[in-house]
């Protein structure tokens, strides 16, 4: 469906409610448009333009919870829609942790996710776009694949207890892959943004071919304990598990990597490095996010490590009022603070490591220590006195972010980047860290 | 529906853990709205004919429609709460055209007439946009209409006819179960899949389908709480294309004699919440692995995962192609491996086939989403790769006269590409019993359940881990091991494979949510075998400090 703006979204909701006959009632109204052009072998695959809405109705009868949905929006549609979200909540067993909707918030001024030029992206556009790609692949003698997304969307809550929110956002993303004619070398970059100006697939299609003609002709090092540079775009899949975990619930009942005997928790503790500061803040200008999360509690700047301390985790309404604490929510997108280097600076001052482009498959191992195994991939190079030398053969690793961020030798510029195995954006910096556990070596390019 | 918006809705808690890596589709919905008929086919041909019509009137050479109807219901609890109950429906049409040589693909929930006609042209719209950036036009296997056809699954029970008070109480008494066990925290979750899909094309297909699935599971947790160690076992179950009767546990179906029940085409939850909060227990005084090599006896509630990875995924004709060279990745199984007619994948005791008839499994359907016939066909004949799984657009390639039949779309609103069919290790030709396997094995770990699993973007170096390890030394099993994973390289793990245990061992595993593609689709597909064995395989142990 076409954006709704807030009054438009307002009334339907509004009316929608007007049939409610629920002790409370809570709708929420989502829809948007995407469009994607997928490219393999030089040439497009597969393309395709998606228009999706949904209305979300739940109803509640003391501590009985019904949901249901339509994505037609007539008056008996919805008229049906909300007496069948109150008959399934009448079947449904009481639920001890049921918690009231939220009465009206306060939430901070709309943060910039909507950027109209994103938004108007035409077929021609993408197609444009995928073009530059496609045309540095053949200047450099490569095999392009790739994938470029964009998407709009809006969403509105509004409930009988007379809270009501509003946003919109648009993304584009973009990841590229080339490889070598003959299958030795390949290449990776990926970026994602709110605004379409900042997109510049030939730029990073040509990130991605300097990888790839650089990455063939790999040696074979010994698996063992490395220091690594993380680009940005190999930190973020295993910061992400460690963004994820930060939950008090779990760390409170004992099943967690920040749990500690006799019930408990590491909050408050030195987890890691004193130098690793990571936070969430929907206003930042670089990562701006949504000021209400899906309950409606209003999202703010938390700190959740600071200097290396375990400042805050995330909790659910039920548990923080278990508890006796405020009901943090957890971030939509994180950031962590970097230094000044580059990551050219950061290749320079480095006497022997592995610069690493992309881990792939992350997978945990033990939740108990925060272990994932992985591997590298598109572009794996060895620097010897503060130059790349040559490229290596990937690795497997088995490493916990934990340990990671306590092996830390260095932190470059954050900058925005997409985690390629779960699409979460973040900004991060490129990490320099020491005694990285590889342990053995993969034949795949 | 995103996984925030799942999680969200379903109040997952902790039990979201358990659904790391699953997308959602679809939203909310009452019980007796998913029992209402959906749309009659009657109103679907129309409805079909009216796309295929406006998408050749406006330049398409093919077309196809899907009209889709998802329901998803998901019961979760965790000891003694339910902490939801969601009914999810996605209703709506994907139309995909061929113009200009070349794919395009619109997708809407907007079923008017003017609407579904719109979304035809925008498809063909896009189609020709993107020609100029084909390198080759598509070329299509034919493919025979089949005029009017239905196939449905199998099932006894739908399990989504049953009450959902009947499906809470077994989780409740699941749960009840382990924590009379010893077990501190148990969650669980009922999954049921029901796709209703409807495909027509402009080679004369009208195909209406009726597709269940199911999957119980649970994870059970027990803490130490002198040391803050904890350790968890999960369910032994497996998604299956099966109604509720999976979950009506029968004694024929189960295997006695291994070091927990094992079971086949029928699950006995209860039974096994009890084993696992006493195994869960075990593991945290089970000794640390020490590194080395191994003869590992693989149970098939293990094994298939790693058939998945290791056979399923490199064995995919668009991956050895580099058509998910920016995702998923390519495949080390390249075509002059195909060509040779000697690539040695594995031992000969290593016999793949590919299927999507096998009745039960989570790839059964009568036809593909491109309306191809389902069929069964040989991937690895006595260790040697012999064929590949592959789709209408690229069977060619590999001089197919006609389609493989692997072409599936997650959703009315993705469009369809190649996915994995069933691919299964069959059983050992001579008869051989798990009991005899380990008599004759003097230094080794036997495996049961699924874990941790990673693999490398050409499908050679991988680690998997399980959930119970045994020790076996001089033929017998000594006791528990913990810390342990298997990493090694695909050909040299299959020729490893020294023994298959019979066809009276053989269960099927599988995947509820494999997923593929940009943007990322999930497909469920089953892997059956038996029990079987491979010498010398590397152990690394996992234990660390923080």
């Amino acid at each position: 469906m076409a954006i709704l703006t807030e009054e438009q979204a307002r009334e339907l909701l509004k009316k929608a409610l007007s049939y409610s006959k629920a002790d409370q009632c809570e709708i929420v109204l989502t829809g948007g448009d995407s469009s994607n052009i997928r490219y393999a072998r030089n040439s497009v695959s597969t393309s395709g333009a998606i228009n999706r809405s949904t209305m979300i109705i739940s109803s509640a009868f003391g501590k009985k919870l019904g949901t249901a949905t339509i994505n037609e929006f007539d008056d008996a549609s919805l008229q049906k829609a909300i007496s069948r979200s109150e008959e399934l909540a009448q079947l449904a067993p009481e639920n001890p942790e049921f918690m009231p909707f939220l009465g009206p918030q306060t939430y901070g001024p709309p943060t910039p996710r909507f950027v109209p030029a994103t938004a108007a992206i035409t077929p021609k556009q993408r197609a444009d776009m995928v073009q530059q790609s496609l045309q540095v692949a053949k200047d450099n003698n490569l095999t392009a694949a790739g994938f470029l997304e964009n998407s709009s969307g809006f969403s509105a809550l509004l409930n009988s207890k007379g809270l009501f929110a509003y946003t919109t956002a648009t993304d584009i993303n973009f990841s590229v892959t080339l490889r070598t004619a003959d299958g030795k070398g390949s290449g990776y970059a990926t970026k994602a943004f709110n605004d379409v100006s900042k997109m510049d697939t030939l730029a990073f299609s040509k990130i991605a071919a300097k990888k790839a003609t650089g990455s063939a002709t790999a040696k074979a090092l010994e698996p063992g304990k490395y220091t690594v540079i993380l680009e940005p775009a190999a930190g973020i899949v295993l910061l992400e598990q460690l963004f994820g975990s930060l939950d008090a619930r779990s760390a409170d009942e004992g099943r967690s990597f920040l749990s500690l005997p006799g019930g408990k928790t590491r909050l408050g503790e030195k987890l890691v490095d004193e130098r690793v500061n990571i936070y969430s803040d929907p206003s930042h200008p670089e990562l701006p996010t949504a000021r209400w999360n899906g309950d409606g509690r209003p999202m703010e700047k938390i700190n959740w490590i600071e200097k290396g301390v375990v400042k805050n985790l995330s909790y659910s309404r039920y548990w923080a009022e278990k508890k006796g604490v405020k009901a943090i929510p957890g971030p939509d997108a994180v950031i962590m603070e970097g230094g000044t280097q580059t990551l050219e600076e950061l290749i320079k001052g480095t006497e022997r490591g592995i610069l690493v482009t992309r881990l792939w498959y992350i997978r945990p191992v033990d939740p108990q220590t925060l272990l994932y195994t992985g591997l590298t991939r598109d572009g794996t190079f060895y620097i010897e006195n503060g130059q790349i030398k040559f490229p290596v053969k990937n690795f497997r690793f088995n490493e916990s972010p934990v340990i990671m961020l306590n092996n830390l030798e260095a932190l470059g510029r954050s900058e925005r980047t997409v985690s390629g195995e779960s699409g979460t954006n973040a900004l991060i910096p490129p990490l320099k860290i020491r005694d990285f556990t590889f342990s053995s070596l993969s034949d795949a390019v | 529906m995103n996984r925030k918006n799942f999680l969200y809705l379903t109040g997952m808690g902790f039990g979201g853990a358990m659904l790391s890596r699953i997308p959602v589709f679809g939203a909310p919905v009452s019980p007796e709205a998913m029992l209402q008929s959906s749309v009659d086919v009657a109103t679907k041909k129309r409805m079909a004919d009216v796309v295929l019509n406006a998408a050749r009137s406006k330049g398409a050479t093919y077309a196809d429609v899907r009209i889709g109807r998802y329901l998803n219901q998901y019961v979760i609890t965790r000891e003694n709460k339910v902490q939801n109950i969601v009914n999810t429906e996605s209703y709506g049409m994907g139309i995909r055209v061929l113009a200009n040589g070349c794919w395009g693909f619109a997708a809407t929930d907007k079923l008017d007439t003017d609407s579904i006609a719109k979304a035809a042209a925008q498809a063909v719209a896009i189609a020709k946009e993107n020609a100029r950036l084909l390198s080759e036009p598509v070329q299509l296997l034919p493919q025979k209409g089949y005029g009017e056809v239905s196939w449905k699954a199998p099932i006894e029970r739908n399990a989504f006819e049953v009450p959902i008070k009947e499906k809470v109480d077994l989780l409740l008494s699941v749960n009840d179960a382990a924590l009379k066990a010893g077990a501190n925290y148990v969650n669980s979750i009922m999954f049921l899949v029901n796709e209703q899909k409807y495909f027509a094309s402009t080679d004369g297909s009208y195909i209406d389908q009726d597709v269940h699935r199911i999957w119980p599971l649970f994870s059970v947790t027990k803490i130490d709480a002198k040391t803050g160690k904890f350790e968890t076992r999960q369910s032994l179950s497996s998604p299956r294309g099966m109604g509720y009767e999976y979950v009506m546990p029968r004694e024929s179906d189960k295997i006695k004699g291994a070091p927990t029940v094992l079971y086949r085409d029928r699950y006995d939850m209860l039974e096994d919440a009890r084993a696992a909060a006493t195994q869960a227990e075990q593991k945290l005084k089970a000794k640390s692995v020490e590194p080395g090599k191994y003869d590992l006896i693989l149970d098939p509630s293990h094994l298939w995962l790693t058939i998945h990875e290791s056979v399923g995924h490199p064995s995919e004709l668009d991956r050895v192609l580099g058509y998910e060279a920016n995702f998923a990745g390519t495949s080390f199984l390249t075509l002059d491996k195909w060509q040779s007619k000697k690539f040695q994948f594995g031992s000969k005791n290593v016999n793949i086939v590919a299927d999507k008839l096998q009745p039960g499994s989570l790839g059964a359907v009568g036809y593909d989403d491109e309306g191809v016939k389902t069929k069964q066909w040989d991937i690895i004949k006595d260790g040697v790769l012999v064929n590949y799984q592959s789709i209408r657009d690229q069977g060619h390639i590999i001089g197919l006269t006609e389609s493989q039949g692997c072409c599936y779309a997650d959703n009315w609103s993705s469009v369809q590409f190649q996915r994995m069919p069933n691919i299964s290790l069959q059983p050992g030709k001579t008869p051989l019993k798990v009991a005899d396997m380990i008599k004759n094995t003097e230094k080794g770990i036997y495996i049961i359940g699924d874990s941790s699993f990673s693999i490398d973007q050409q499908r050679y170096n991988f680690q998997f881990s399980g959930q119970l390890y045994y020790e076996i030394k001089n033929g017998q099993i000594v006791g528990m091991l913990n810390d342990v994973a298997y990493q090694s390289n695909t050909q040299e793990f299959w020729n490893s494979c020294s023994a298959v245990a019979d066809q009276s061992d053989y269960r099927l595993g599988g995947s509820f949510f494999d997923g593929k593609g940009q943007p990322t689709q999930s497909s469920a597909v089953s892997h059956g075998s038996s029990t079987a064995r491979f010498n010398g395989v590397n152990i690394i142990n996992t234990a660390r400090k923080i």
